[in-house]
């Protein structure tokens, strides 16, 4: 059986460290590379790399952080954020991540999927959704709405719909980020999170809303997701990821323990 | 210095990467020639098995690798280089090296069901992380403890003909063979490049491998 992942999720700036409060009021907290080798020795099973870089001149310096994690980091990770062709696409997975994240661009575009999965399999393309509660509607029939671009602009388009689309279209994997929980550390959004993992048979990623350790496992059984995404519980230092899957694992989750973290609690 | 063998496999920089890490001096070919001198040879892998092989035997490192096996060079094959070793895999149909007898099989997604009724369908590809079991001593995995991880992507998974072959299982809707190997030829279907310290110590090993 497969462990249920830890996943982080750092988003870049200009080659540097920043996380995003609902989306705005960014503030830079460091070096990505030295934040990503960290958490990979503390045991993160997968890295998500997104780049916030505004200008287009500065996409460079991403490719290059990119590649810098690929000599350091062992374990997978995936990188998204500008990218709109399979060309975009081609490029970060040659400079080292196994997997890219589509969002907006998808939407824009949903060929990008299907173009992105025929050239490199589904297992590299992995489908991010920012998703906000709205009343529910003939458009929008689960009161899920897709929004794109960092959150300001509603699609007119149910979140549950357009998931089992992108699976059609060869998304390997699925990312579920709510607005209305992102950046609150009040939990994931649990109805959201189970609506798409009971409609799609890929894995569910859950994403926003992540404080403490309890709501990453409401969101692992209740929420039926695959894997939680965590950012400022890791990003400020509040929690170490071995805190975390300690959590997990105590409770009965099939968690990956690094031997380090194992013999420790053996000898306690 | 170990030769990884270069047929457009798109893990080879991941695996390059880890073994500079390491410290382990490696270099890259496509050259068939070059292969067969190899003191050592890393098989790596992701994509398709019909791929893999028309690309294999277009540039002639079907034949080296088949040479270097049975003049006893270290071989490690990595998941599409665990599947292809084997005489013939359902991806594609493909008739494989044949280094070892067996054949390459696909997951069924009604397997978990048959087990538990009330379990959802297998989700194919198996991809994550999955604890390996060692079911027979092997210098490689020497270092593995009960319970560790390996990080896992593929629909297919290597099934040998002969159950001495067997080094290791990992469960995914019911057990299967996730190393595989026979004297001087170590293979599995997991990327060891990418799972952490285990993944790397699998590779060190290698690099100290002494076939007695």
């Amino acid at each position: 059986m497969l462990s249920k992942r830890i996943i982080s999720c750092l988003d870049v700036r200009d080659g540097k460290l920043a996380k995003s409060v609902k989306f705005v009021n960014t503030q830079d907290i460091g070096d990505p590379v030295a934040k990503a080798k960290e958490y990979y020795e503390q045991g993160l099973d997968e890295l998500v790399f997104y780049d916030i870089t505004a200008s287009s001149d500065n996409r460079g310096i991403m490719l290059d952080v990119v590649s810098r994690v690929a000599e350091q980091v062992f374990i997978p990770f995936s990188v998204g954020g500008g990218l709109r062709t399979v060309e975009d696409c081609s490029r970060v997975l040659l400079a080292g991540a196994e997997k890219v994240n589509v969002n907006s661009a998808a939407v824009k575009n949903p060929g990008l999927i299907a173009e992105a999965s025929k050239a490199f399999g589904a297992q590299a393309v992995v489908l991010s959704m920012d998703v906000r509660r709205v009343p529910p509607s003939a458009a929008i029939p689960s009161g899920y709405e897709i929004v794109i671009n960092g959150g300001r602009a509603p699609m007119g388009l149910d979140a549950i719909e357009w998931a089992k689309r992108g699976e059609g279209l060869g998304a390997g994997e699925i990312v579920v980020n709510s607005i209305d929980a992102d950046g609150t550390k009040e939990g994931y959004e649990l109805t959201l999170t189970r609506l798409i993992a009971e409609a799609v048979s890929v894995p569910v990623i859950a994403s926003g809303g992540g404080g403490k350790p309890e709501h990453l496992y409401d969101v692992l059984t209740e929420g039926k997701a695959d894997a939680a995404l965590v950012a400022s519980m890791l990003h400020y230092g509040e929690y170490t990821v071995g805190q975390i899957k300690e959590y997990l694992a105590g409770r009965g989750l099939k968690i990956r323990m690094q031997n380090e973290e194992r013999r420790m609690k053996n000898a306690k | 210095m170990i030769t990884l063998v270069d047929y457009k496999a798109g893990n080879l920089t991941s695996v390059r990467r880890a073994l500079t890490h390491l410290g382990i001096p490696c270099q890259i070919t496509a050259d068939p020639d070059v292969a067969r001198r190899a003191d050592k040879i890393i098989f790596p892998g992701v994509g398709a098995a019909g791929a893999a092989m028309s690309v294999l035997r277009e540039r002639g490192l079907d034949a080296a690798l088949k040479e270097s096996f049975a003049k006893g060079t270290p071989i490690l094959g990595i998941c599409i280089g665990c599947q292809i070793i084997l005489e013939h895999s359902e991806e594609d149909n493909t008739e494989c090296l044949g280094l070892l007898p067996g054949k390459t099989i696909r997951f069924s997604s009604s397997v978990s069901q048959s087990v538990n009724p009330l379990q959802s369908p297998l989700k194919i590809p198996h991809m994550g992380w999955n604890a390996v079991r060692v079911t027979q001593p092997h210098p490689l995995l020497a270092h593995l403890r009960p319970g560790d991880e390996f990080y896992f992507v593929h629909s297919y998974y290597p099934q040998p003909a002969d159950s001495s072959h067997i080094y290791a299982v990992s469960d995914y809707g019911g057990e299967f063979p996730a190393a595989i190997g026979k004297d001087n030829l170590f293979a599995v279907q997991f990327h060891t490049e990418k799972s952490g310290a285990v993944g790397l110590r699998l590779l060190q090993n290698f690099s100290n491998w002494e076939i007695k």
